[in-house]
C-alpha cells in the first residue's frame, strides 16, 4: 500500500509545516516508510510552495509522484496547476476561502473547508495549515488523531503560549473533516 | 537503534560528525545549505572547528590545511560552488590527504536553477579538477544510504590517501525521511584515528627519532611527478573492488534500466510497478560510480536483454558513457532524461520501458 498526498500553496500559507507534520507522525507512530519533500521557487516570502509526502509499506520508491491520491490545495493557481495529478477517485481539498475557481473534475473527491476564514475567526490567520491539516486527519483517519496532536505539542515545546489556539484550530479541522467523511 | 524523522543533508551532517568529521568549512548554497547550518552547531559540542568560509575557494582551502594534520574533515557544496572547489580538490588529490566533499547537485550549467538534477556525473567521476585525478564517488539515493556512505566515507578516505565525493542531489539533501543513524565514534576513536595519520601528517615530527612528513601537492622534478602519478593510478585501478550496485530482477530481464542516485530510486519504483504487469524487467542501479560496476553489465545474457534505458535527470546524458563502456555495444541503449531542476515522474520511466518491449 502506498498512499500520495501533495499540498500546494503560497509561500508562508505553512504548506511545509503541514506535510512535515503529517510525516514526522508517521515515523513516530509507524513503522511505515514515509517522505516528506519540499518544493519551492529562489522566493523567501510569496511564490509558490509545496510538497510531497508519501507513506508506504514498501520502501518508498518516488518521493514525489506523478499521481496523487490526495491533494490539499490552498489558493487557485495551485488548483489549475496541479488537479489533474490526482487520481479518478482521488480527493481534493481545498481552501474555499480563498480558492473561487469551479472544478473541473467530476471523477474525484471535493473536500471544502474555509480554513483562512476559521483562522481570522480564531483570532490568527497564521493557523490556517494547522486547521486543514485537521481536516485532512479527520476526513483520511490516516493517522490516529492524537498522535500528530502530540507532534504539534512536540514541535511547540519551546512555545507553549500557542498550544491552546493550535489546538482549538486542530479541533476545528478535525470535526469538519469527520463532517464530511460521514457526509460520503 | 531507532529511526529518526531527518533531511537528507542534516543526516549527512550527523553521519559525518559520528565517522569522526571534526572540520568543516564551507560556503552556502542551496539546496545544501541545511549542511554548513548543522555543522556549525554540531561542530562546537564534539570539540571540532566550523569556519564559514569567505568563499568556496576558501573553504577548499582550509580543509586542505586541516586534513593535512590528519584531521577529518568534510566540506560541502552544489554543482556551480563544486566548480569553484576544482583546483582545491586537485591540489588535495595531488598531496594525497584524505577529506570528504559532499555535491548535493542542481541544475546547470552555469548558476543554473537551484532544483535537483544530475549533471555533474562527468565532472565528478572523470575530471573534478586538473590533472587527471580520481575520487571515488559514492552516489545515495535513499537518506539512509547518504548517512552509510558518508559514515564509510571517511575511512576510505583515510585508507587511500584520497579525497572521497558524495555525489548527491537536490531531493536526496532536501527529502527528509526515517533513518537509523550509525554509532558515533568515540573522542578516543576520533583521537587514535587521527594518530594513525601521523607518519605522514604535518602534525611536528620529533626529527631526532621520526623522519619529516612533508605534504606537497607537486614535485618539481618530473621524475618524481610522474612516480607520484603512477602510485596514483594504481590507487585508482584497485577500486574495481569496491565498485557497488542494486540489482534487480536480472536473471530473467529483457529490459534492464540503469539508474543512480534519486533517478535510481524512481527507476526501482517503477521497475517493481512493471513487474506486477508481467514485464521482464530488471535494474541495476551503481551505488559507487566511481568505480562504476561494470561487473554488473558483464553479467547480463545479450542473448536474453534487448536493451539498456538509462535513466538519469541530465540532458544530454552523461552516465550514459559509463553505461556504453559497459555494455560494448552487445544490445541498444535508450534513454529516458530530464535536467534543468525537472524531476523524473515514475511513469515516464514506465512508459520509456513499455516502448522497449514493443
Amino acid at each position: 500500500m502506498e498512499r500520495n498526498l501533495m499540498a500546494a500553496g503560497f509561500g508562508g500559507q505553512g504548506i511545509m509545516t503541514m506535510g512535515k507534520l503529517l510525516a514526522e507522525s508517521v515515523c513516530r507512530s509507524t513503522d511505515k516508510n514515509v517522505t516528506f519533500f519540499p518544493s519551492y521557487g529562489a522566493e523567501q516570502r510569496g511564490g509558490t510552495a509545496n510538497c510531497y509526502v508519501v507513506i508506504s509499506d514498501e520502501e518508498v520508491g518516488a518521493p514525489l509522484g506523478d499521481r496523487m491520491d490526495d491533494l490539499i490545495v490552498m489558493n487557485d493557481p495551485s488548483l489549475h496547476k496541479f488537479l489533474y495529478k490526482l487520481v479518478p477517485g482521488g480527493t481534493l481539498f481545498i481552501n474555499n476561502s480563498i480558492v473561487r475557481s469551479e472544478i473541473s473534475r467530476t471523477d474525484v473527491r471535493v473536500v471544502k473547508a474555509p480554513v483562512t476564514e476559521m483562522a481570522l475567526e480564531l483570532g490568527n490567520a497564521k493557523v490556517l495549515n494547522v486547521i486543514m491539516l485537521g481536516v485532512y486527519i479527520g476526513y483520511t483517519q490516516i493517522v490516529p488523531e492524537n498522535v500528530i496532536w502530540d507532534t504539534i505539542e512536540h514541535k511547540l515545546a519551546n512555545k507553549t503560549s500557542l498550544l491552546p489556539l493550535n489546538r482549538k484550530a486542530f479541533e476545528a479541522g478535525l470535526t469538519l473533516g469527520r463532517q464530511q467523511r460521514g457526509a460520503v | 537503534m531507532a529511526r529518526v524523522f531527518m533531511k537528507g543533508c542534516e543526516a549527512i551532517a550527523e553521519a559525518a560528525v559520528r565517522s569522526g568529521c571534526r572540520f568543516f568549512a564551507g560556503y552556502p548554497i542551496t539546496p545544501q545549505n541545511e549542511i554548513p547550518e548543522y555543522m556549525s552547531r554540531r561542530m562546537p559540542e564534539v570539540g571540532g572547528v566550523f569556519v564559514q568560509g569567505e568563499s568556496e575557494v576558501a573553504s577548499i582551502n582550509m580543509i586542505f590545511g586541516a586534513a593535512q594534520t590528519g584531521t577529518r574533515a568534510m566540506t560541502s557544496s552544489s554543482s556551480c560552488g563544486i566548480s569553484l572547489m576544482s583546483e582545491g580538490l586537485s591540489f588535495l588529490a595531488g598531496a594525497r590527504v584524505p577529506m570528504v566533499v559532499v555535491n548535493v547537485q542542481r541544475g546547470g550549467p552555469g548558476i543554473g536553477a537551484i532544483q535537483p538534477a544530475q549533471q555533474d556525473y562527468l565532472q565528478a567521476t572523470k575530471a573534478s579538477g586538473n590533472g587527471g585525478f580520481q575520487m571515488m564517488v559514492l552516489a545515495p539515493s535513499t537518506v539512509q544510504e547518504a548517512v552509510d556512505m558518508t559514515f564509510a566515507a571517511f575511512d576510505y578516505a583515510q585508507r587511500d590517501r584520497n579525497p572521497v565525493m558524495v555525489l548527491a542531489d537536490g531531493v536526496i539533501g532536501t527529502i527528509m525521511e526515517p533513518v537509523t543513524l550509525p554509532e558515533a565514534r568515540s573522542s578516543e576513536q576520533v583521537a587514535e584515528l587521527k594518530a594513525s595519520c601521523r607518519s605522514w601528517a604535518l602534525v611536528g615530527h620529533d626529527l631526532s627519532c621520526e623522519p619529516r612528513a612533508l605534504v606537497d601537492s607537486g614535485d618539481w622534478d618530473t621524475k618524481g611527478m610522474e612516480q607520484k602519478n603512477i602510485e596514483a593510478s594504481a590507487l585508482y585501478e584497485s577500486w574495481k573492488k569496491d565498485a557497488q550496485a542494486e540489482e534487480l530482477f536480472l536473471d530473467d530481464a529483457e529490459v534492464v534500466v540503469a539508474a543512480y542516485g534519486i533517478s535510481g530510486r524512481i527507476a526501482r519504483s517503477a521497475v517493481s510497478l512493471l513487474r506486477q504487469e508481467g514485464l521482464k524487467v530488471g535494474l541495476i542501479r551503481p551505488k559507487t560510480v566511481n568505480p562504476f560496476p561494470f561487473e554488473s553489465f558483464d553479467k547480463l545474457d545479450y542473448h536474453r536483454v534487448k536493451a539498456i534505458l538509462d535513466v538519469e535527470m541530465s540532458i544530454p546524458a552523461q552516465m550514459l558513457y559509463d553505461v556504453r563502456m559497459a555494455v560494448r555495444g552487445r544490445c541498444g541503449i535508450s534513454t529516458c532524461l530530464h535536467s534543468g531542476g525537472e524531476i523524473l515522474g515514475r511513469h515516464e520511466i514506465m512508459d520509456s520501458v513499455r516502448g522497449l518491449f514493443k
